[in-house]
Order: structure tokens, then C-alpha cells, then sequence
């Protein structure tokens, strides 16, 4: 299966900055995908490329394995960071008016969002007019206003800003099951534990260059320390110092770090041989928020040649 | 297309269905005829404040020649000036009106005394020395013995008649040019206002979406530029159902407030002093020739062009108000100096269309009428004075195309400028947006 979205070495400048320099990278199909980086790293300067609001100055984007020309409402769904509605329009208009813009026919419209505003249990919502919600409301409108037309990619530009957590759930719970569905979901954000939660794929952006890309297990996996975590009972037999490498101690609580991951039965084996009570035995992974801070600083730091990883 | 369409729609019907604006559409008529009805009552409200009047006549010059009217009740006295007025206080007289002895006829002075606790009101004043002017005249006639005939043809009134030099020309009557400036004045003001009022609406609304962070929502299932012409387009519309509406709804109203309150012209002091020099069958004869001279304006198409110089100025000037608004974000009060550049034209071209309608064929005149900045408020008012054909095509040319040419150069900016945020874009970096790649 060809990726629903690829980018093959696309630049964007405005004026003398680079907001965009040489990203390529491809969003798999049914895939929940981070797109990370720092404020002003040109994560929505990319995600303008690729809704077709701005043009690159070079490189491609392939959208469905075709070469993006021209605007596509139809098969993408974008929510903006900065999302609005017009204030004075009653709901249902509002929808409509939107869904007609994307190409949809009247009647195909009506019935998404009569789905949509059941399934949210908002039918009463319909004939009052947008000033009158508050703003969870208005964003639970704007996520049927990017999903109602079925897009293939959905790009949410931080779509959690100014949610309270039962509706955040509640969105979370409707792009899983988007995911489900086939869509691919691209989220743009800084928050890592959001990130670190619902995505299976990630790219990083910083400076306008990609510097990170991959599964999040197999990114996790590189960037990993070796670091291994035994909570135990009673006391450490005095040898472990000598052959291991105690990172932390406290009192029922030890990090050990180690060679590679192969060596961790033999830590595990020297514990049972030294009859320490072993009461939990994990390894330590890195946080997406680590590794994230690591290499934002070393790409800010190193020379562009070896930004690359 | 379709999109555009939508776009045009939703504008439109957005702004029509709101209560402001169905209340300001209909009650503007209102106001007007309820000014016109209260200007008639004021006029026709008189002096209901009763005097009696004395009068000492002492040649007798009054004598029928002045009557009581408007709650003026005059007697006349006889006896000594001084005794007339020490025994004033005790009559029931307001005031004692003296007329001297006429000594020297040739004199074209005379003075004559009101003597009273208060002032004469001036409208009793002009009442008292209008008479008094007719009756003394009227007396030096007999006591001159001219001839009275002899002496009414020595006012003589000019007419300026002009007429063409061909048979061929168009015939025009004394009236024409004071109608058309009439006409054109109004017409003149009326494209000033809208110009303005629709256009920083257009400005205002983009703005809005801006602030409001719709535009990026729309941004992405449509072109910046359809979402621009849309607006301009639909606003346009609204503007010309407004004229329209008022069009029709002010004469009506107007109309019917003066036959229910009734505003008779020589009750209006102002038509009074004009009007002054003509007996009133000849004011008459000038309102039915007025009339007929409005009537002869070759309407059919004075309007169109009139419908075509609105669309051209209000296209001209919003398109420049949506890129200002789009480039002025979020704070609205720093970013009023980028709207001055547009709005010293529009006062200019008032200025421009005053002096105009003064000579309607001055170089001026023909000039301004194809600077299209200043066309679609100059042309309307030289409309009704028959201007030169070609000058008409040239300047709707001209108008045009350089409309097509801003919608095109707002276009860019705006595109721009609604997905910046924060402050207000200096004019060095608007200029560097019209060569931005999209």
C-alpha cells in the first residue's frame, strides 16, 4: 500500500527564511500520525503546503500517489490551530454552508451532520446561533465541520487546545475509530504526552528540517539509554555495584544502565542468584518529551550536514 | 463557480436577514418622511399670540391699505403723538404703530416708529413694513401722478433662454442646468455615501473573519480570492438593494407626508424669497417646468450608467478596503491610518463633483470624469448636464478596467494578509505580498 500522504524534498521561503527546508517524509494509511516540533518550526507552514493554501517553491507532494495540483477539500479535513466560526450563523447553516463549500450536495450534507450531531447528542444545538455556545461547543461544531465530508487525511492542528477532558476524550475516542475506518489522521502539536499517547508514527521538525522520523516504538528503541528499573524488597547484595552500573538508588529502588539490552537476563539472573525479592523488573524508555528536547537542542547546536538521522 | 455562488449567497442573505439592517433599510424612509411631515407642522405653526396695534396716520397714508390678519388687530387714532403714548398703558394696546407726515416725496426713506413695552417679532416686523412699503409706494404713485403702467415696465426681468445653434441640438430651458445640478448634486452624494458605507463594510467584515479565525477554516475548502470577490460581491448586492429600497420607499413616503401634513409653498419663507419677484401664477408655471424638465432627463439612461458608475466605484474602493482590512488583523485601532490613503480620494472626488456641477464642461470636469478614482463620484453628477458621449465610453473604460485591475491587486494582498496574525503590515511589506508566490 502506497502512503495516503508522501513529501519528497519540499521547500518553502518567505523572504530570506527557510520555513520549510527539504522535508520529505510519507503518512501510511490508517495510521495515527505526530507531527512535532517546536513553535515556529514550520509545522504549519507544512501543513499549508499540503491542504494546497500555499504552493511549495520546490519539491513534491503526493497526495493518494498522486501529484498535488490545485485544492482538494474533498479528500482532506484540516482544523486549524487558529479555527473560528462565523458567530452571528445559526449551527445547522453553518454546517451546511461549510459542507457545500467542500462539494458536498445538499442532501449527502444533511444527512452527515444529522449522523454527526446525534452521535454528539447536540440536536438542540441546531437553529441557535454560534455566539450562544461556549467554546467547548464551538470546537465539538468545527471537528464535524473537518470530518462530515469522510476526508481520507484529517490534519488537526493542535486539536486539544481548550478542551476540557471529557470532551477531549470524546475526540480522541471518534479519531481512533476514524482511524479504524481508514482514515489517516495527521496531528500537529508540541504536546509530547499527547503525542506519546495516540500516535503510532511521528516526524519531527525543527527549523523547518526534518530531523526524526519513524515508528514511535523503533524512535523509543534507538534512543533508549539501556536503562533498566528493579523495585525490590530487602536489601542489594553488595557485588552489584561491582559488576553493574547503579545510575539511581533509593531505598527499594535501583536503575541499573547496561551494555545493551541483550545483558538484561544477566542482571535479572544475578538478582535471583543473590536472593534479592524482586518485585518488579522494567526497562526504562525514553519519553517522546527527552528525546524530543534532545534533539531539538543538538540540531540547534550541530551543523546542518550532520542534522540528519 | 459554484463555490463563488455560495460564498455570494451566504453574505448576502447574512447581512439582509439581520434586524439592523432590515430596520435601517425601512425606517431611513421613515425618518425622512417624518422630517418632512415635522418641517410642515413647524412652518405651518403661526403666530397665535394676539395684538392690537394703534396706529397714528398722520397722512393718512394707511388708511385701507392695511387690514387685520394673523392675529393682528390694528385701530386707528387720532390726537397728539405724546398724549397717544403716555395714555398707551391704559388701553388694552400692545403697541402704537407712527407713521409721520410723507414731507418729501423723491425721498426713498421714511421712518416709521413702534412704540412698545416689547420688541416687534420678526415676523410681525416683515408684516409691518411690507405693508407699509406697498401703501406708501401706493401714495406716491397718486400723489406723484406717474403712470402706474409706465412705471411696472421699468422692472424688467431677464429670462437667459439658451438655445441650440442647429436645429438639431438639444433644446434646453432656463431650468435645465438648475435641475441637473440638482440632480447631479444628489446623485453625487449618493455614490459618496455608499461608496463609503459599503465599502468599510466590506472592510469591517473582513476583519472580522480575520479576528474571528473563520478565514482559516475557510481558507481551506476555498481560494482566497473567491472568498474576497464573494464578499465584495455579495456586499455590492446588498448595497443596491438598500438604494433600491430607498429609491422607491423615500418619494413614496416623502410624497404621502406631504399630502397628509400638506407643506404650502408660500408658507415656506425660503420658497418665499425666491419666489418673492413672481406673482403666484408664475410660481407655478416654474414648478410645472421644472417638473417637465426632470421629467425630460433621458432617464433610460441616466440610471443604467448611474447602476454602472455605483458597481464600478463601489468595486473600485471595497476591494481596497478588503486589503486594508486584511492586512490591518487584529487590532482595529492602530490600523484606521492604513484606511486614510483610500479615503482622501473619496473626499477629493466630493470636493471634485461640488466644483463640477459649478461648470460641467471644464477640463476639470472632463478630466476627473476618467480618473477613476474620482469617475464614479464625478460622472454620476455631470450625468444630467449631457456630457459628451465620448467622454462617457472613456471614462466607463477606463472605470472598468481598472476595477478588473484592483479586484486583481486587492487579490494579492489579501491572500496574504488574512493568514497573518499579530500586528498591523506596514505598506513596504503589503507591496512585498503582491510578488509573493502563492
Amino acid at each position: 500500500m502506497h502512503p495516503v500522504l508522501r513529501l519528497e524534498q519540499v521547500v518553502k521561503t518567505y523572504g530570506t527564511h527557510r520555513a520549510v527546508d527539504e522535508v520529505s517524509f510519507g503518512v501510511p494509511p490508517a495510521t495515527l500520525f505526530g507531527l512535532l516540533g517546536p513553535n515556529g518550526a514550520g509545522k504549519t507552514s507544512l501543513i499549508r503546503i499540503i491542504t494546497a493554501i500555499t504552493r511549495a517553491d520546490s519539491g513534491h507532494v503526493y497526495l493518494n500517489g498522486d501529484r498535488l495540483a490545485g485544492r482538494h477539500p474533498q479528500s482532506i479535513g484540516y482544523m486549524p490551530e487558529e479555527r473560528g466560526l462565523y458567530k452571528r450563523m445559526k449551527v445547522f447553516e453553518h454546517l451546511m454552508y461549510l459542507a457545500r463549500l467542500k462539494g458536498l450536495s445538499k442532501s449527502f450534507a444533511e444527512e452527515q451532520i444529522n449522523h454527526w450531531m446525534d452521535k454528539f447528542d447536540i440536536q438542540d444545538w441546531c437553529t441557535k446561533k454560534v455566539e450562544e455556545l461556549s467554546k467547548g461547543m464551538q470546537q465539538k461544531i468545527q471537528f464535524i465541520a473537518t470530518v462530515m465530508h469522510k476526508p481520507k487525511l484529517l490534519i488537526l492542528d493542535e486539536p486539544f487546545s481548550g478542551l476540557d477532558p471529557i470532551n477531549t476524550n470524546l475526540i480522541k475516542d471518534e479519531i481512533h475509530q476514524l482511524k479504524e475506518e481508514g482514515t489517516s489522521i495527521i496531528f500537529s502539536t508540541h504536546r509530547m504526552e499527547q503525542v506519546e499517547a495516540i500516535c503510532e508514527h511521528i516526524v519531527l521538525i525543527n527549523q523547518g528540517r526534518n530531523i526524526l522520523e519513524g515508528r514511535l516504538n523503533d524512535i523509543k528503541d534507538t534512543f533508549k539509554d539501556n536503562l533498566y528499573e528493579v523495585i525490590f524488597k530487602g536489601s542489594l547484595p553488595p557485588g552489584l555495584r561491582d559488576q553493574f552500573r547503579v545510575t539511581e538508588q533509593t531505598d527499594h529502588r535501583v536503575v541499573v544502565q547496561l551494555q545493551d539490552e541483550k545483558h538484561s537476563g544477566n542482571l535479572l539472573q544475578f538478582l535471583v542468584n543473590n536472593q534479592v525479592q524482586v518485585r518488579s523488573f522494567q526497562e526504562i524508555l525514553p519519553t517522546l518529551n527527552d528525546i524530543f528536547i534532545k534533539q531539538v537542542e543538538a540540531s540547534n547546536t550541530t551543523l546542518p550536514e550532520e542534522m540528519k538521522v | 463557480m459554484q463555490t463563488l455562488l455560495l460564498i455570494i449567497r451566504r453574505e448576502y442573505l447574512s447581512r439582509v436577514t439581520r434586524r439592523s439592517f432590515i430596520l435601517g433599510t425601512l425606517l431611513t424612509p421613515l425618518a425622512f418622511a417624518a422630517l418632512i411631515a415635522i418641517v410642515g407642522v413647524i412652518f405651518q405653526y403661526e403666530n397665535d399670540q394676539t395684538k392690537r396695534i394703534a396706529i397714528l396716520d398722520e397722512g393718512d397714508v394707511l388708511k385701507g391699505a392695511i387690514k387685520d390678519e394673523n392675529n393682528l388687530y390694528f385701530s386707528f387714532e387720532e390726537g397728539p403723538l405724546d398724549t397717544l403714548r403716555k395714555n398707551l398703558p391704559d388701553t388694552d394696546y400692545d403697541a402704537l404703530l407712527y407713521l409721520p407726515a410723507i414731507k418729501d416725496l423723491m425721498s426713498n426713506r421714511l421712518r416709521v416708529y413702534y412704540y412698545s413695552d416689547d420688541q416687534p417679532t420678526p415676523d410681525v416686523e416683515l408684516m409691518l413694513r411690507d405693508r407699509i412699503s406697498d401703501a406708501v409706494r401706493d401714495y406716491k404713485i397718486d400723489a406723484l401722478e406717474i403712470e402706474r403702467r409706465q412705471l411696472e415696465a421699468l422692472d424688467t426681468r431677464i429670462e437667459l433662454e439658451p438655445e441650440p445653434l442647429t436645429d438639431k441640438g438639444a433644446d434646453a430651458t432656463r431650468f435645465t442646468s438648475a435641475i441637473a445640478a440638482a440632480l447631479g448634486l444628489g446623485m453625487g452624494f449618493i455614490m459618496y455615501m455608499t461608496v463609503f458605507i459599503y465599502g468599510v463594510m466590506v472592510m469591517r467584515s473582513v476583519m472580522e473573519e480575520k479576528t474571528s479565525r473563520i478565514v482559516e477554516v475557510m481558507i481551506s475548502s476555498v481560494k482566497p480570492f473567491q472568498l474576497m470577490l464573494g464578499k465584495i460581491v455579495g456586499v455590492g448586492a446588498v448595497g443596491l438593494t438598500q438604494v433600491a429600497v430607498w429609491a422607491i420607499l423615500i418619494p413614496l413616503l416623502a410624497g404621502l407626508a406631504q399630502l397628509i401634513f400638506g407643506i404650502d409653498p408660500s408658507n415656506n419663507p425660503m420658497l418665499d424669497s425666491q419666489a418673492g419677484d413672481f406673482n403666484p401664477d408664475d410660481t407655478q408655471a416654474m414648478i410645472s417646468m421644472a417638473m417637465a424638465e426632470v421629467a425630460s432627463v433621458n432617464w433610460w439612461m441616466v440610471l443604467p450608467l448611474f447602476i454602472l458608475y455605483f458597481l464600478g466605484g463601489f468595486f473600485i474602493y471595497s476591494s481596497l478596503f478588503a486589503a486594508v482590512g486584511s492586512a490591518i488583523g487584529d487590532d482595529t485601532g492602530e490600523g484606521q491610518a492604513l484606511t486614510i490613503p483610500i479615503t482622501i480620494p473619496v473626499i477629493l472626488a466630493l470636493y471634485i463633483m461640488i466644483a463640477v456641477i459649478q461648470a460641467p464642461n471644464s477640463s476639470l470636469a472632463t478630466w476627473s470624469s476618467i480618473f477613476p478614482l474620482f469617475s464614479p463620484i464625478v460622472m454620476p453628477a455631470r450625468l444630467a448636464f449631457g456630457p459628451p458621449t465620448w467622454e462617457i465610453i472613456v471614462s466607463l473604460l477606463v472605470m472598468i478596467g481598472f476595477s478588473l485591475f484592483l479586484i486583481w491587486f486587492a487579490g494579492r494582498i489579501y491572500r496574504v494578509g488574512i493568514l497573518m496574525y499579530g500586528k498591523r503590515a506596514s505598506f513596504k511589506e503589503i507591496a512585498k505580498w503582491l510578488f509573493v508566490r502563492e
